[in-house]
């Protein structure tokens, strides 16, 4: 059967209109200024929202980049990974569409070089937000090259040396290395590489089963590759709730996921042409042949050659940049913010500090890091988002909770959508309506865990909650309902 | 003979217990005590089936199933085995550091599977010899008993167990070292950490129990305060042996609850689930429940009525969460008896009423999912499962005469376990 994709698979402008705007070809750096107020090194989300803020403060701004402007979050992040998704939801649909009534002759195909030249475009068009044109226009500086610190008050790009009244390091993290012996010598794609590949693996395999590694085996999966999905430990997620984690379990055996827990590759290696990967799962030890790897096992700190320590800046090289809980690092000038130095690795995050060290550094805030309310979601189907704390971290603290549930199965628009996996949860100070944290499992967990950012930033608690209309039927109404049943007489 | 559901509720839950006490026998090697984990052809012994047998021979004593002579020399045969199998560290032994291999061969003892090291399984073979140890009372082989029971109580390392750790691992193997999977939440532990925590040789921290209940989740869950978890045995495991009525540890004080009012709470969850029946599971009502850990069809491409039926074999299922394909297990309703005898008995007689075939020569089967049908028939678990069976005999005497609750509530260790782990009230002040 030939296939006329809608979207034209031989088009490489999106590629080129990408690099036009986060890396132009012919780009060179501006003639320093002689001194800036800030010196940002690094223009990932961190590094741009800093250099938004400043900006706004009227200060004069360098924001130095070695690769390409957007960082992780654009290039080989947040915004391809979820462009795939995107897209495998939509197969995904089409192949259930029988369960609504609908009518589709044969199992729907895939044309994995449009799906991934529609991820070029969608990332191309959101590039436009962080263009180097734009920054220009805002009277950003832009350097690209590798920066250095040449000194507690000057930073090194190319041949530039740039004198700053405060510096931000915002330099962002990348996939840990590999230390599975043979993996190497076989190949193997990270979440910086594996958007770019053309061809969609017949057999992949993902070593670690932490949020990306979860997403892509769904994507995948449901793209038409056959995934077999590794993670060393019981669970996947092994920082969420166990009832979320199962149910992802659950969703990704039901989408075809190949799940193997508990297991871990001990070596990888070439036999008959076929790539092998070694793996023991306790102590049974099996061989998988693969096609292709994606190794998702963590990030780490980019910090080679910063010289932080020219800039008497202490730094660890696991944990990144050590910074204060105003973010400002051992050198009272220069501050740090994203993926570098904080343990959640969050765009939002990044965005968030990086902003907060600005206007801690210029417009005399003292905003604590460990204050935020810190929203996050796994991009599965279903979704699974959290906000504030958990049970253990308020236990841990000494808090005691109670928990309220809301299963989606008993919310009337999942019903309707035929999207009934999942839960609200809402956890509290026992014997009070405070909201400590919420863990949301449901289609677009994403969307319903900003309403509980908000409610939790703005302290409202479960009195109010239960008195806010919200729109019915809908997802986010399992919120309120479960404000309601903490409202009623026990 | 009557069919079982034109009998009255006493005569039904006789023939039903008398019934699943049978399987100890038919399924028993009688020169070592050991049981069959099914009835299957080739099973091995599970040993926590072997705790259950144990503590359903007073139980045959008393109900005039076994002479006291045979309890005794099947007993003593039983705890013999133990104290002299195999202990080391060697991949084939019966067990290490006084724990034991979760199956082993029915003949020789010997691990089979490379199975683990189980702390949960041995602390329920362990509570079944507490139970033979409390029990038999008189001289010869009953001080005998008693002796071995206490010896091999004694000899395990719980302290070893820990190791090191804040909460205990659920096993130990001799190719790996422990398992990294703890316990997490509530669940059927409870008489894990009572008994390690009452050893008066290498016991459990004190610590420990407390760290564990830190990872429970108490919730509202369809409408009810409950201390959370998904499968129903993990409410009843515990209390098979252990009387939690009226006594509470510092979680449960603070919660105006205790694990027995708890379990009851979960039963109405688990009913209100069914009821509901979400997922439009055929034969689900508020009198047909029992979503456990059970065999199930394992079966992974089904799709009927529009939805997606994927099934699967033996696992935990739970409620409200799932995982949850159409299979209940059969013995779980009766199994409930201690904790409201009234819905444990309708929701039982529905079922004999309307699936039959459910109950075999009186005894129940490990699953049934009358969703996934065949022949116009629900899909129907082969054989039995020995640790269903234990599990309905002891709960079924506790709900009739209290009777293993009163055998262990003499027990110094259960009590010292108890008070470690911060219970106090109802008969522990007595």
């Amino acid at each position: 059967m030939t296939i006329t994709p809608l979207v034209d698979k031989s088009d490489d402008s999106a590629r080129r209109e990408l690099l036009d705007r986060v890396r132009p070809a012919n780009w060179e750096n501006p003639a320093p200024k002689p001194v800036y107020d800030l010196v940002i090194v690094g223009a990932g989300p961190a590094g741009l929202a800093a250099a938004e803020s400043a900006i706004a403060l009227g200060l004069s701004v360098a924001l130095l980049e070695r690769y390409r402007l957007g960082g992780n979050s654009l290039n080989a992040g947040s915004i391809p990974s979820k462009a795939m998704i995107g897209t495998a939801r939509v197969v995904t649909g089409v192949r259930d569409a029988r369960d609504f009534g609908g009518f589709v002759r044969a199992k729907p195909l895939v044309d994995f070089a449009a799906v991934m030249t529609r991820m070029r475009r969608v990332r191309a068009r959101i590039a436009e937000y962080c263009s180097v044109d734009r920054l220009h226009a805002a009277g950003v500086d832009v350097f690209f090259g590798d920066a250095r610190f040449a000194g507690v008050k000057v930073i090194a790009v190319g041949d530039s040396r740039l004198a700053f009244k405060k510096a931000l390091i915002a330099t962002g993290a990348r996939p840990c290395p590999c230390d599975i012996p043979g993996l190497e010598r076989i190949g193997y794609q990270t979440s910086e590489t594996i958007f770019d590949i053309e061809t969609l693996p017949a057999r992949l395999a993902i070593i670690g089963g932490g949020p990306l590694g979860c997403e892509m085996a769904q994507a995948f999966c449901r793209l038409g590759a056959h995934v077999i999905l590794l993670q060393n430990d019981p669970k996947f997620l092994p920082r969420e709730e166990r009832d979320a984690a199962e149910l992802l379990s659950l969703a990704l055996s039901r989408d075809g996921v190949e799940t193997r827990l508990n297991t871990t590759v001990t070596g990888a290696r070439m036999a008959g042409g076929v790539r092998l990967l070694d793996t023991v799962n306790n102590e049974v030890r099996t061989s998988v042949e693969v096609d292709e790897v994606l190794l998702s096992v963590g990030r780490i700190p980019n910090m080679e050659g910063l010289c932080v320590e020219a800039a008497r800046v202490r730094a660890d090289p696991a944990q990144g940049i050590k910074v204060d809980d105003f973010l400002r690092t051992s050198n009272r000038d220069i501050y740090a913010a994203g993926d570098v130095c904080m343990t959640h690795k969050f765009t939002n995050v990044a965005e968030t500090s990086g902003r907060m060290a600005v206007r801690n550094a210029f417009a005399g805030r003292r905003r604590r890091q460990s204050h935020l309310t810190i929203p996050w979601c796994t991009f599965c189907d279903p979704e699974i988002a959290h906000v504030g704390m958990y049970i253990w971290e308020a236990k841990e603290r000494g808090i005691s909770v109670n928990t309220v549930t809301i299963m989606m199965q008993d919310n009337d628009r999942a019903i309707v959508d035929g999207q009934d996996d999942g839960f609200v949860k809402l956890h509290l100070k026992a014997g009070t309506g405070v909201i400590l944290g919420a863990t949301i499992v449901a289609s677009r967990a994403s969307e319903m865990i900003n309403e509980m950012s908000v409610v939790m930033s703005a302290g409202i608690g479960m009195r109010d909650l239960a008195n806010v209309l919200h729109i019915y039927p809908a997802q986010s109404d399992a919120i309120r309902q479960a404000a309601l049943a903490w409202a009623r007489p026990k | 003979m009557l069919a079982l559901t034109t009998l009255p509720d006493d005569a039904l839950i006789d023939r039903l217990q008398h019934a699943a006490f049978a399987y100890f026998i038919e399924y028993a090697n009688a020169e070592n005590g050991l049981v069959a984990d099914t009835s299957r052809e080739g099973s091995p012994c599970s040993i926590a089936v072997v705790g259950f047998a144990l503590s359903c021979y007073p139980v045959a004593i008393a109900n005039g199933w076994i002479t006291r002579a045979f309890a005794v020399s099947r007993t003593l045969a039983t705890l013999r085995f133990f104290w002299n199998s195999a202990q080391s560290d060697r991949p084939d032994a019966t067990g290490y550091m006084g724990f034991y291999y979760h199956f082993i061969d029915m003949t020789t003892g010997r691990r089979v599977w490379q199975c683990e090291l189980s702390l949960i399984d041995t602390t329920l073979l362990l509570a079944g010899m507490l139970t033979a140890g409390c029990y038999f009372d008189g001289a010869g082989d009953e001080a005998e008993i008693r002796s071995l029971a206490d010896a091999l109580y004694r000899r395990v390392d719980w302290d070893w167990a820990q190791n090191g750790g804040k909460t205990v691992a659920q096993g130990w193997k001799p190719e790996c070292g422990f398992l990294h999977y703890g316990w997490e939440g509530y669940n059927e532990a409870t008489v894990l950490y009572v008994l390690g925590l009452g050893s008066p040789t290498h016991p459990l921290s004190d610590a420990g129990f407390t760290n564990w209940t830190f990872t429970y989740q108490w919730e509202n869950l369809l409408s009810r305060d409950v201390l959370y978890s998904g499968p129903l045995f993990t409410h009843l495991f515990s209390q098979a042996w252990l009387d939690f009525r009226g006594i509470q540890d510092c979680f449960m004080r603070e919660k105006a609850s205790d694990y027995f009012k708890n379990t009851q709470d979960t039963i109405t969850v688990h009913r209100d689930y069914a009821a509901r029946n979400p997922r439009g599971f055929a034969g689900y009502s508020r009198n047909f429940w029992g979503i456990t850990a059970g065999d199930g069809p394992a079966d992974h491409e089904i799709r009927q009525d529009l939805r997606d039926r994927r099934c699967f074999g033996y696992m935990a299922r739970g409620v409200p969460y799932g995982p949850d394909d159409g299979t209940i297990a059969p013995w779980a309703m009766l199994a409930t008896l201690p904790f409201g005898s009234e819905q444990a008995l309708e929701g039982t007689r529905h079922l004999l009423r309307t699936y039959p075939e459910v109950c075999r020569q009186d005894r129940f089967c490990s699953g049934f999912n009358p969703t996934l049908t065949k022949h116009g028939a629900g899909w129907l678990s082969d054989g039995w499962y020995g640790l269903d069976q234990g599990l309905l005999v002891m709960m079924i005497e506790n709900y009739r005469t209290g009777m293993i609750w009163s055998i262990l509530r003499k027990c110094p260790y259960v009590r010292t376990g108890l008070e470690r782990a911060g219970f106090d009230g109802g008969w522990l002040s007595s």
